[in-house]
């Protein structure tokens, strides 16, 4: 009886009207702030890469010389390769790893919650403190071998990865997780009644019923890898930087920047005449990424079942 | 409750607009100074100054430092504000590239009036005096003269780079029995490899600059022609010491506690390091400023006995050209002040300040490079102020000193040197 009032009473227009006339006042502060933090910043930035400027309230426009800068700067280049295969490694490493974690943790073992909740703490620490963290247990290591982690591109790679896995897999694992505990009981037990073995059982029926998990989880992990910079600059800041001499050419290049750091670098590194330079390297940035980005949520959204 | 929370949260989302509009509103009467300082450690004496100026004159400073490292990042962003900085440092060449539309022309103001020399001063393409120098330094090797008499030396023997050299390699020689060794460890790690690609990269550089007139601006190119003298030092500093050449590149290495503890005779570092030697306080090493000596940069170029110490300074002060003509007085005002009637607080934090009513300041290594001056040697002035893209150019350097220590070759501590500065030169410059 009491419900049916209350709901004949939310329909009624006494309700409806001041909420449909004040609807405004509601959704001002989220759209003002989205606007002034999200929005506005977008556009000025898209402006200032076609500028020539030294404080963004005071830019000249040049033209489209930046994105020619940008294109033919060998460091760029390499950075972008090497964000490439930072990311493609890491995004199989923390899916692969995060996957196994939660598997286990599904399986009714004892303690379960408390590795769920350990598992997921790397992930309230902030980029840099953990780069600094891990660069000194690294060095603590790589000391007795007379190295460290910026004199080695090599050591400099598998440690960020490391770094990555460590922060990463327990979020992940959080989602998929929640994926695993919401394949239906009854499907299960119906394979299991069919004879499917364990692993028939994994692979035929649970993962593709936690398809949408796997689907939030690699874009995640392959945004994450294309736009990481904390850990990158407090790690190894590009460190080791490569010299080489080719036909008399010399090349400096730093051999473990990402993205994200070289467009820092190249913003605060090189003078005003490379700021536009490196706002038009941040819009590229910004394309690739949503462009990735969408490909992989189509690609794997195909392999989504319905339940 | 639930009203409570609702209200408590939709306050939260007013009072940053509040805030906003507080803080724009505390813009100063009639002329204030706004001094964007870059030396967290004259930060504490930098505050004390401003208030006792805003107490004596009734204008306002505001000083305010930028974390270590951030400067850069910290102007741009204040810059952008509307009540910026109006005194901010610009304090080599690539600084004024920079800068330099920001810079009010200091020619002829009374502050500039005021300098006892103009080797400090930075000029831009046109000629306009965007910064003047506050606080010289100096640079060289520093010796311990009763380490060296301990060793049968003294400090008159040494008077170029074959004399320096005989006299490193017989203590190298005889460490073991002597107790110390002749330099200190030469780590290239962050924390001390500007000694080298910063500091001892002058010996090369301001000997170019000399023999090309004096630069007055970036040179697009280099030549390293002094580089095999840049290569003596550091072969000596590498080889007649105690720490390993192969562990350099790892660093982790403390020169100052070295030298401070009587395990070295020699340390390259400059004036700035007094304090910290002869202080008696914490992490400090009462040494006696008169055993204590800064010696040139001896690296085998011909006439170098008459060489003085590496003198300049990358405290420059710049007065903000786009703030309002009241700002913009009150600043100049200031800045006279600090130079004459409140030079005797501003000295005892920036050392050496170049203007003729500064009170002189107590450091025997600046004293010292004074006499230098005095005796009629020539001041190797700081000619790696000119250099493009420096972060950048100066890790490259590192970078390819670390391949030459682990037995690499020379010629890519050339490249980088010379090619590398071409590259940056061209990068900043396009």
């Amino acid at each position: 009886m009491k419900k049916k009032r209350s709901s004949a009473s939310v329909s009624s227009n006494l309700i409806i009207r001041p909420i449909r006339r004040y609807c405004w006042l509601f959704l001002l502060p989220v759209v003002a702030a989205f606007a002034i933090g999200f929005v506005w910043p977008f556009i000025h930035g898209i402006y200032l890469s076609i500028c020539k400027f030294t404080t963004t309230s005071d830019a000249k426009v040049i033209g489209f010389g930046n994105y020619l800068k940008a294109l033919s700067d060998p460091t760029f280049l390499h950075s972008f390769w090497y964000t490439a295969l930072f990311a493609v490694v890491s995004l199989v490493l923390i899916n692969i790893l995060a996957f196994a974690a939660a598997y286990l943790l599904t399986q009714n073992i004892r303690g379960t919650n408390i590795f769920r909740t350990v598992f997921f703490m790397p992930n309230l620490i902030g980029g840099i403190v953990l780069g600094y963290i891990w660069s000194m247990i690294f060095d603590g290591i790589l000391m007795h071998f007379g190295t460290s982690i910026v004199l080695d591109s090599g050591l400099g790679f598998w440690g960020l990865i490391i770094l990555m896995l460590w922060q990463q897999i327990g979020y992940m694992m959080i989602i998929y997780i929640a994926g695993l505990q919401a394949v239906p009981e009854d499907i299960i037990e119906a394979s299991k009644i069919d004879g499917a073995s364990k692993m028939q059982t994994l692979f035929r029926v649970t993962i593709p019923n936690v398809m949408p998990s796997i689907t939030i989880c690699t874009f995640l992990s392959l945004t994450n890898g294309f736009k990481l910079f904390d850990q990158n600059l407090a790690l190894t800041g590009g460190n080791p930087i490569i010299s080489t001499i080719e036909n008399g050419v010399f090349t400096q290049i730093k051999s473990t920047e990402m993205l994200a750091l070289n467009i820092y670098n190249t913003f605060y590194g090189q003078g005003s005449t490379a700021r536009g330079t490196a706002q038009a390297k941040a819009v590229l940035f910004f394309i690739l990424v949503a462009v990735i980005g969408i490909i992989q949520l189509r690609a794997t959204r195909n392999k989504e079942v319905q339940q | 409750m639930k009203k409570v929370l609702a209200i408590l949260l939709a306050c939260m989302l007013v009072i940053p607009a509040f805030a906003l509009t507080a803080s724009a509103e505390d813009a100063a009467p009639k002329g204030s100074v706004y001094w964007l300082n870059f030396k967290p450690e004259s930060d504490e004496a930098l505050q004390a100054i401003a208030a006792k100026y805003t107490e004596e004159t009734g204008v306002p400073v505001k000083v305010v430092t930028a974390a270590s490292g951030t400067y850069s990042q910290t102007l741009t962003a204040e810059m952008d504000k509307s009540s910026a900085p109006t005194l901010f440092v610009v304090g080599n060449q690539a600084g004024v590239e920079t800068w330099g539309d920001y810079c009010y022309d200091l020619t002829g103001t009374p502050v500039a009036e005021e300098l006892n020399t103009d080797a400090y001063n930075l000029y831009d393409a046109d000629g306009k005096l965007c910064s003047i120098g506050y606080s010289v330094e100096a640079f060289g090797i520093i010796a311990n003269k009763e380490l060296l008499e301990k060793a049968g030396h003294s400090l008159d023997e040494i008077t170029n780079f074959e004399t320096l050299k005989a006299v490193a390699d017989d203590i190298h020689a005889r460490a073991e029995e002597l107790g110390f060794d002749a330099f200190t460890s030469s780590g290239m790690d962050d924390s001390s490899s500007w000694r080298f690609s910063g500091h001892l990269a002058n010996l090369d550089l301001f000997y170019e600059s000399r023999d090309a007139g004096g630069w007055t601006e970036t040179p697009a190119e280099i030549t390293g022609a002094y580089l095999e003298n840049f290569k003596n030092l550091w072969d000596l500093y590498t080889t007649d010491t105690a720490t390993d050449k192969s562990a350099l590149a790892t660093g982790g290495f403390d020169a100052r506690d070295e030298f401070g503890t009587g395990k070295a005779a020699f340390y390259q570092n400059g004036s700035w390091e007094y304090a910290a030697l002869t202080g008696s306080g914490e992490n400090e090493y009462g040494m006696d400023p008169a055993n204590l000596a800064m010696i040139p940069f001896y690296g085998g170029v011909e006439g170098e006995e008459e060489a003085g110490l590496n003198c300049g300074t990358e405290n420059c002060w710049a007065v903000n050209a786009k703030a309002s003509e009241d700002d913009i007085q009150a600043t100049l005002d200031f800045m006279y002040w600090l130079v004459t009637d409140g030079s005797e607080d501003a000295v005892a934090t920036f050392g050496l300040m170049p203007y003729t009513n500064a009170v002189a300041p107590d450091n025997t290594f600046l004293a010292q490079a004074d006499q230098y001056t005095v005796d009629g040697k020539y001041v190797m002035t700081w000619a790696f102020n000119f250099t493009p893209n420096v972060d950048d150019w100066r890790a490259g350097v590192v970078s390819a000193m670390n391949q030459y220590d682990a037995g690499g070759d020379w010629a890519m501590v050339e490249a980088a040197f010379v090619q590398g500065w071409a590259q940056q030169y061209s990068a900043i410059n396009e």
